[in-house]
């Protein structure tokens, strides 16, 4: 279990209203009431009736994916975002990264030019998804409770949210963490893997899952160089011993330095997505 | 990462098996793990018994299956056996290894009543 993030809860909200998870259909066997991890966990044990006479054991074979219920929600939300031309990015870092900070820069420089829309993901608050919106780009907060990471249902539900959207852009901000939503596919196009100058080099070694997972790298709050220690080519030489194809764009979203860059690298990936129909 | 949520996809395909296997309690629970799926086993066991309370598979025993990690080392040109991901070649020291098992992550069988 993410002990350190305290990942498990289901009481997961999207613009402060509670949805009905399809995974949470189970038997009515659970006491009658709706499961939560987080209370499940610390449910009062209960001592049950002795066992029944024992029926005929059999083994049974099973052999499926862990991951395979995600995997299928997130190949629907991958042709929704192919049959409107719309270039889905999952966005993931530790939290203080600046994601929405870069989110908000990102969206003043296509603004006008490109459609764009934004799921907002955080354990609580709407207070990324209201940055978001003052700048007039529709945002939808997904509230994931206790959840560490987002997942392809979440994005689903979201997706009933959204404005029409063809042919644009459509930024999912992970819940900052480094760990959990390397294994969850959303149905995005690519993972970018935003790391801010302030943290640690060695960050690439350390969640390499997440690195290895990233199409893009955005190395952020590159301003901020001239005033710290942290050696930049040793970062992206740590990125590329984890993932050899990684592209590196260093930029700061404060500054606006190699903002040009990471707009190409957009514009680029929507070339691919229109080409392809 | 998410043994919680890996844990509730398990119970959920344990709870379809039941409807279409037909079976109304589960005693043991085979889960195959490679080594370089980053679950942690205690953490999975710790997630399985909450989750299953109250459900057809709690108390069940679960078996966790190892399965290890293997890549192929393109300086090698041969599979070599991998202890983390991304990890370097243990013949050669390279980092050019491709994982090429060890990323299981599955429910392999069960033992029903």
């Amino acid at each position: 279990m993410c002990t350190t993030c305290g990942c498990g809860g289901n009481d997961t909200l999207i613009n402060g209203m509670a949805v009905s998870r399809r995974n949470l259909n189970r038997p009515s066997n659970r006491n009658g009431d709706a499961p939560s991890a987080g209370r499940l966990l610390f449910r009062p044990h209960h001592h049950h009736d002795p066992a029944p006479a024992a029926a005929a054991i059999r083994r049974v074979q099973v052999e499926r994916n862990i991951l395979a219920k995600n995997d299928a929600l997130a190949a629907d939300n991958r042709a929704f975002f192919a049959g409107h031309n719309i270039l889905a990015l999952n966005l993931v870092s530790s939290p203080g990264s600046g994601k929405t900070t870069l989110l908000v820069r990102t969206i003043e420089s296509l603004k006008g030019r490109v459609a764009m829309a934004v799921i907002e993901g955080d354990q609580q608050t709407d207070n990324d998804a209201e940055r978001i919106r003052a700048t007039g780009v529709h945002a939808t907060q997904i509230n994931t409770g206790k959840g560490c990471h987002l997942d392809a249902e979440m994005v689903g539900h979201a997706l009933d949210d959204l404005p029409p959207l063809d042919g644009g852009v459509l930024f999912i901000e992970n819940v900052g963490n480094l760990v959990c939503p390397a294994a969850f596919d959303l149905g995005e196009a690519a993972k970018v893997v935003v790391l801010s100058v302030t943290e640690g080099e060695d960050k690439p070694l350390k969640y390499p899952d997440m690195f290895r997972a990233a199409q893009l790298l955005l190395l952020n709050k590159c301003d901020l160089l001239p005033h710290l220690s942290f050696d930049i080519e040793l970062a992206e030489s740590h990125a590329r011993r984890v993932n050899p194809d990684i592209r590196i764009i260093r930029l700061s979203a404060t500054s606006g330095e190699g903002m040009n860059d990471w707009v190409a690298w957009l514009d680029a990936q929507r070339t691919t997505i229109t080409k392809r129909t | 990462m998410h043994e919680m949520s890996l844990a509730e996809s398990v119970l959920q395909i344990i709870e379809e098996s039941a409807r279409t296997q037909n079976f109304q309690r589960v005693r043991t629970v085979v889960l195959e793990i490679g080594a370089l799926a980053a679950v942690e086993p205690d953490a999975m066991r710790f997630c399985f018994d909450a989750v299953t309370h109250g459900s057809i598979a709690e108390g069940a025993r679960l078996e966790i299956l190892d399965k290890p990690g293997e890549g192929w080392c393109v300086d090698c040109n041969k599979t070599v056996l991998l202890c983390e991901r991304f990890g370097l070649c243990p013949e050669c020291g390279g980092a050019r290894v491709e994982i090429t098992g060890g990323n299981e992550m599955r429910v392999k069988d069960l033992e029903v009543e």
